[in-house]
């Protein structure tokens, strides 16, 4: 069926900010479809409030609107722009419960305004919990049996007729306590009674318990004339229990036989064809392990982060198809992108393994349960690809960034046997570390297995590693005792080792052979990385896709060519706090920049979620982890004449000093000044040198020297890693006790670089972004954070243009900025952060990179930052590009940025704001005026006040005065104000009523009962800083984020929420940002 | 134990001995099921050929002896990546390093087998020989190797005597060419009594059982080398009796019709392959197994119209006889390995011996 010619102008939803669950997959997934739908000539109209994304370019879609995700936006947008249709499967469950809230309230209708891509009814069948249930039964599809009892006699009577263990889920409380597993008639009445008695409706959902099968998942394709297809199914290692977007997945599946893998395919091809899904979907299954009986767990209608992966798993664009699909396009008559010779009816077939693991924060929230269940705490994830199972699970290992790169880096040898026992039970990100560890002191695997689930195939795997562990340590014991390194280290061991991606400086490590060394043993033996295609079909026809991984067990195909100049872009690894989509962001438009300027490009990234891994963008893709022994060996084979780092995040730039040793020129800014910026006695320097004045500071290694410092420079002090993003380990501690504690954390990691210790200024914050063509300096703006200083600037409001600072203060920035630009040779992009306190500007940072604000101010200026920034790397000059020097003059709209946090995933994570970083995403606000910018930024982030008009106010003592005028304004609005005693002394003194509730230990009702009565819509809470943090206010703010309460813990953004609901716009403007 | 590939081009793969240590010259084909290696391996279309399976891991779930498609496997050779030494699956009753060394079939693991499929697939199916002897002159047996011809194979594979699987249903006479096991398992499933013949019965003992049906299964080799059997094809196709054929019964009935086949350079082999109806327009993804295929512009359209196509390639993938309750397949509705999409091919075949009545 040909496309339908009725379609001609496309309303395409995004997903909003990046939240836990919600992350990069839909910019791919969206900026293919949107690519997808022009190339067949259909005008596409974008909505998406997060500015980080390549989908809200102009040049993606034809218009765009960076406007909040709320229904009235919608609605405004469809009514302005008229398109005729909606296409909402590929903004992940917020684009898609968007459009079903206009379908449902007819409004689509009313405007004649189609849904592409699925169908109300579709959604509602695979959404609706009990309309689900009716759908799989009614094709014979089995799903976990499950009942709501409101006794103990019937939760009996039903788990005997599905047999023990059950799942019981009480309805309504917090966190899903009460809840748990009964084995048996004892623990059923036990915990039942207990549910029902905690359960605010007094009802229990009693489930079949399926946790422990094999979680197995299909991506499945139909069209509308009911071709249908699986494009991949993945196993999960991690069995059903553990979310699979936290979950170790395999692709394809490793313990099913053709008859399991077929009995599912044709179950997800049964679920598809009876939803009536025109596009992709997700369908997850969980299979008992020692017999054929399956459940369909869950089925999700749209593009997914699954979706997502088994596009980059398999090489088959699914969004892209999907689109085509959309618009009336059958399977077989849409071409496979990969082969350019097959169509997109056919199954990929792969010739290697694929291994996804999660990125997971809690190298942010320390305090945080890392325990992992069914609520999804992953913020990214990264992919690897090899020939066999256990090269690519050690890849994965590798391109996590978090400081592992084998079974070995998260050390349990110290546990007793016991405790090693009792770590298995525990289900946390470790596990496969706790498994080696347990392997190593010969734990059989039916033991592990009975534990943890985890099939005895991916234990053997587990074990084939540590055994490579053992032999390497072997060859080490045999150096020690004479034997000669070459001999030990056998040409057979290395090849072995290699083949199962064990890095050099593992292997070094081990045998105690130093790396370069093992290095010279592996290319004397030509024991070398090659490269292999992926290319959706296992070899069975030509590809023309250059889209490679690597092996050590076989020969090269990636072939290199010279005909152009050729750069190796870097990539920015998984999406974590601190380095999130910007940097994807950055990656892709300095490729296509490069790409125009008539180079051959490479990219080398591991994320599969994002748009910098579709193999569309560069040249060539080769999906590896970004360490510089995986760099080198790509250097080794396509010899490129430089590499741009600066665009990839702190990921990239920590690869500058091993490209160089490579002999590989980085492009832009030089090596050496990029060092200078870090190094903070070469930085010191430079300051002087150009008599700009910083916080005094010092740098230290041990937490004596720290103290020490401190007493010199003054409480408060900041401490911080040098070599850090997103303020990782930074802290501000007001006494010698923090130090201690911080120093404790920081140290918990190897340092390699020293430590810093800065005197902390109270103060504004304002940050620059500026390209350096070497002599000229080109300032597209100057942002201004709403908080004060010790806020991290990516947590803070953030404000374009500045708003609130003197002309005084605006010629001191741009001159600062010149002369740091200039005397740190940039060429390319830079980000300063200064402090503003008074008419005295300090600097706090420097980076000789590109940073998270780039995507918003490009987007609100219109100025490309990024490729003028790469035209200035190809040679090019800010005049010649036909740019004023020096700072730009204001654009006529506000931007605002609002951080977006997702602190409700992450149990146990205190949301106090402080240096260290914590939002997960962002969405941005912009209108003429600051005040409407403002509350479509506050929208856009989802805080939708007023609901109850009822708030908790505490602060500490210093801040009584100032909380004052605040609180006044929100009476003023209509709060009703409960505040602690002090607090409310304070207020009411000042003549803003205000009522005093207890606190937390005292009697009922106190702080929490509030909290937990649901009828409280904000709260400020003011956390003391530094070690002092009070308990109390800790469990308030985690019971107010899990009820789903508003929280604030800075002054400045609860005044600058005041203001946005005291301007309450009737009606916005929308601003397609395609006209800046 | 070092085990060498040697293609009749020159190429030489080294690896590691696995199954028998005998020396073997075959053809080389490869497959890129991700799933079902022994279906494959007991699949006797693969008579005379050996076996190079494109996904790297083989092994995973060990031997399940209940998905034998055979009562033995019938490659000459087995060509892997890495074969798993643990086998996980509940079913698992064995593995298959053993099951190769108890059937005797020679293989090789631990070599490039992307790089040897992207040569079979350049250059075309060629012989080649799997040895655990090094030799120095390849000339003699890349010799002997250009000599292999894959001949006799569905005799090979034939079952020697008649047999029954008792229905209720329809009586069906499925000539086995070296059939797959599953081909006649759905129609039994569906209540038909189906009686196996060995592939060189004459027609007129299967026609004067009375048959409502005649199905003409599966089997390996170069289809134009079975004249007699394609002569008793003949007498079948003048019969009334319905008839459905799968992969080289679907040749010779087109070959018994006055078409001709064709070897395609390196054939079909796998669990992906989309097929399409040309009455409907709808895709099927099917498993296929065959290097041969029907010279779709050979047919005389007042016998053999093309029903099916391959959306890749555009050869032919099925026929229907105008005329006839006949209808024939390239590709397998009877799955194992592979997608049971097609499996409505089975309940076609029952209406059309229904109609029949």
């Amino acid at each position: 069926m040909p496309k339908n010619p009725d379609i001609k102008k496309v309303l395409v939803i995004g997903s909003g900010p990046i939240i836990i669950g919600q992350a990069a997959e839909f910019d791919y997934a969206g900026t293919q479809a949107c690519r997808s739908l022009k190339e067949e000539g259909i005008e596409v109209v974008l909505l998406n409030s997060n500015p980080a994304t390549i989908m809200t370019d102009k040049d993606i879609a034809d218009r765009v609107y960076i406007e909040p995700l709320t229904t009235e936006v919608v609605e405004q947008l469809i009514l302005k722009e008229k398109p005729d249709s909606v296409l909402p499967t590929l903004g992940g469950q917020a684009g898609l419960n968007l459009a079903m809230e206009l379908e449902e309230a007819g409004f689509l209708k009313a405007n004649n305004v189609r849904l592409i891509g699925t169908t109300a009814q579709t959604i509602k069948k695979a959404e609706d919990r009990l309309e689900f249930k009716e759908t799989m039964e009614k094709i014979g599809e089995p799903v976990a049996p499950s009942k709501v009892v409101e006794n103990i006699q019937d939760g009996i009577a039903f788990t005997n007729t599905i047999g023990y263990p059950v799942v019981l889920r009480p309805a309504y409380t917090l966190g899903g306590s009460g809840g748990g597993i009964a084995h048996n008639e004892e623990e059923l009445i036990e915990i039942l009674g207990n549910g029902l008695r905690l359960s605010r409706v007094g009802q229990v959902l009693v489930e079949r318990c399926i946790a422990g099968w094999k979680e197995i998942e299909y991506e499945v394709m139909r069209d509308s004339a009911g071709n249908v297809i699986t494009v991949c199914n993945m196993e999960n290692i991690d069995p059903v229990g553990v979310h699979t977007g936290d979950s170790i997945v395999v692709a394809p599946s490793q313990t099913l036989g053709d008859k399991e893998y077929q009995m599912l395919r044709t179950s997800a091809l049964n679920i598809i064809t009876e939803l009536g899904i025109t596009g992709g979907c997700n369908v997850q299954y969980a299979l008992h392990p020692t017999s054929f009986e399956y459940c369909v767990i869950e089925v999700n209608p749209r593009v997914s982060r699954s979706s997502a992966l088994a596009s980059k798993a398999t090489g088959y664009p699914i969004a892209k198809v999907a689109a085509k699909i959309a618009l009336g396009y059958t399977l077989d008559e849409i071409k496979n992108a990969v082969t350019k010779k097959t169509y997109a009816s056919f199954e990929p077939m792969l010739d290697y393994c694929v291994v996804k693991m999660p990125r997971l924060p809690f190298d942010k929230f320390i305090s945080a349960k890392r325990t992992l269940g069914t609520q999804m705490k992953a913020t990214g994830e990264v992919m690897s690809i090899c020939t066999n199972f256990e090269g690519a699970l050690m890849k994965a290992i590798r391109s996590l960034e978090q400081h592992v790169d084998c079974l070995m880096s998260y050390d349990f040898s110290h546990l007793t046997d016991y405790q090693l026992d009792e770590m298995l039970h525990k289900v946390d990100d470790r596990r496969i570390w706790v498994i080696a560890e347990a392997l190593r002191r010969g734990m059989d695997y039916e033991k592990i297995h009975d534990i943890t689930k985890i099939d005895n195939w991916f234990i053997d795997k587990l074990a084939i590693i540590v055994e490579m562990e053992n032999a390497l340590k072997a060859a080490g014991e045999a150096v020690k005792a004479g034997v000669p390194a070459a001999e030990a280290l056998s040409e057979e061991l290395l090849k072995e080792a290699k083949r199962i991606e064990f890095p050099d400086n593992v292997i070094a490590r081990l045998t105690g052979i130093p790396q370069d060394q093992v290095k010279a043993l592996r290319y004397e033996r030509n024991i070398r990385a090659a490269y292999k295609m992926v290319d959706t079909c296992a070899a069975e026809f030509a590809a023309e896709t250059p889209y490679y991984y690597s092996i050590f067990d076989g020969v090269n195909e990636a072939e290199s060519t010279h005909d152009r100049k050729k750069v190796l872009v870097l990539g920015s690894g998984p999406i974590r706090i601190g380095q999130g989509i910007e940097f994807d962001f950055c990656s892709v438009h300095s490729t296509w920049a490069f790409s125009r300027e008539g180079y051959e490009t490479i990219i080398v990234n591991n994320n599969p979620e994002t748009v910098s891994t579709d193999f569309y963008i560069a040249d060539k893709l080769y999906f590896e982890p970004l360490t510089p022994e995986d760099v080198e060996s790509i250097v080794d084979v396509e010899k490129p004449d430089g590499a741009v780092v600066q665009f990839g995040g702190q990921t990239a730039i920590k690869l500058t000093e091993a490209l160089m040793k490579m002999g590989v020129p980085i492009l832009g800014t030089a090596a050496e000044d990029v060092d200078a910026a870090e190094d903070r006695e070469r930085f010191d320097e430079i300051l002087e040198q150009c008599q700009i004045p910083r916080p005094a500071g010092e740098t230290v290694f041990t937490a004596e020297e720290a103290k020490a410092a401190a007493h010199r420079l003054g409480y408060p002090v900041l401490v911080r890693p040098s070599y850090v993003l997103g303020g990782q380990g930074m802290q501000i501690a007001i006494n010698d006790q923090d130090i201690d504690e911080f120093i404790g954390i920081i140290n918990q990691i190897a340092q390699e670089h020293p430590i810093l210790v800065d005197k902390y200024i109270m103060g504004k914050e304002l940050e620059v972004d500026a390209i350096c063509d070497g002599q000229d300096i080109l300032i597209p703006g100057i942002m201004e954070h709403i908080e004060r200083t010790g806020v991290h600037s990516g947590d803070s409001i953030s404000v374009y243009p500045a708003y609130n600072i003197t002309e005084g203060n605006v010629k001191t920035i741009v001159s600062y900025t010149e002369k740091l630009a200039r005397a740190l040779h940039v060429k390319g992009m830079i980000n300063i952060q200064f402090i503003v306190d008074g008419e005295n500007v300090y600097i706090i940072e420097v980076n000789p990179r590109s940073s998270r604000t780039v995507p918003y101010i490009s987007k609100v200026t219109g100025i490309p930052i990024v490729p003028l920034a790469t035209q200035i790397i190809c040679g090019h000059t800010i005049r010649e590009l036909g740019y004023t020097p020096g700072l730009q003059s204001k654009a006529d709209y506000y931007a605002i940025k609002m951080p977006v946090f997702s602190f409700e995933k992450i149990r146990g994570a205190d949301i106090n704001l402080g240096p260290e970083m914590k939002s997960t995403g962002e969405c941005l606000g912009i209108a003429k005026s600051f005040n409407e910018a403002l509350y479509k930024a506050f929208q856009g982030a989802g805080i939708k006040l007023p609901k109850y008009k009822n708030m908790i106010i505490t602060v500490r003592d210093q801040d009584k005065e100032e909380v004052i005028p605040i609180a006044r304004r929100f009476a003023d609005i209509g709060y009703k104000i409960f505040a602690t005693k002090g607090t409310s002394k304070a207020l009411n003194a000042a003549g803003v009523k205000a009522i005093t509730v207890r606190k937390l230990e005292q009697e009922s009702p106190n702080l929490l009962d509030l909290v937990l009565g649901h009828e409280i819509d904000l709260i400020i809470d003011i956390p003391h800083q530094g070690a002092e943090r009070s308990r109390d206010g800790f469990i308030i703010r985690r019971n107010a984020i899990e009820t789903g309460v508003n929280v604030l813990t800075s002054l400045d953004t609860a005044a600058a929420l005041a203001t946005s609901m005291e301007n309450k716009a009737r009606e916005l403007t929308l601003i397609d940002i395609a006209t800046i | 134990m070092k085990a060498y590939l040697i293609l009749e081009d020159g190429t030489v793969f080294t690896g590691v001995s696995i199954g028998s240590a005998r020396e073997v010259i075959s053809e080389i084909v490869f497959n890129t099921s991700m799933t079902g290696y022994l279906e494959v391996l007991t699949d006797p279309s693969y008579a005379g050929q050996a076996v190079v399976m494109t996904y790297p891991l083989i092994g995973n779930y060990g031997i399940c002896r209940e998905d034998m498609e055979s009562v033995k496997p019938w490659p000459d050779g087995y060509i892997v990546r890495e074969l798993s030494r643990m086998p996980s699956n509940f079913r698992s009753e064995d593995t298959i390093q053993h099951f190769l060394e108890e059937n005797d079939i020679p293989g090789i693991c631990g070599i490039d087998t992307r790089a040897l499929t992207k040569i079979l697939r350049e250059k075309g199916t060629m012989n080649g020989m799997i040895t655990t002897k090094e030799y120095q002159d390849l000339s003699e047996p890349i010799a002997r190797m250009k000599e292999y011809r894959v001949t006799g194979v569905v005799k090979a594979t034939t079952t020697k005597e008649t047999y029954v699987l008792p229905g209720e249903g329809k009586k069906v006479a499925l000539l086995d060419l070296g059939a797959k096991r599953n081909i006649a398992r759905s129609l039994n499933e569906r209540g038909c009594q189906v009686t196996v013949y060995p592939a060189d019965t004459p027609a007129e003992e299967i026609l004067a059982s009375n048959p409502d049906g005649i199905m003409l299964s599966n089997g390996p080799g170069d289809p134009a080398e079975n004249v007699e059997i394609i002569r008793e094809i003949r007498k079948l196709y003048e019969s009334n009796v319905p008839i459905f054929a799968i992969c080289l019964g679907h040749q010779l009935m087109a070959l018994a019709t006055g078409a001709s086949t064709y070897k395609l350079k390196y054939g079909h082999r796998g669990g992906n392959h989309p097929v399409k109806d040309l009455e409907t327009g709808r895709v099927y993804i099917s498993s296929q197994n065959h290097g041969y295929a029907v010279d779709a512009e050979s047919l005389d359209p007042n016998v053999a119209k093309p029903a099916f196509v391959n959306v890749n390639d555009g050869t032919n993938e099925g026929l229907k006889y105008v005329g006839k309750n006949i209808f024939t397949v390239q590709y397998h509705p009877e799955a194992c390995p592979g997608p049971q999409d097609s499996s409505y091919l089975f309940d076609r075949f029952l209406k059309m011996m229904e109609v029949n009545d």
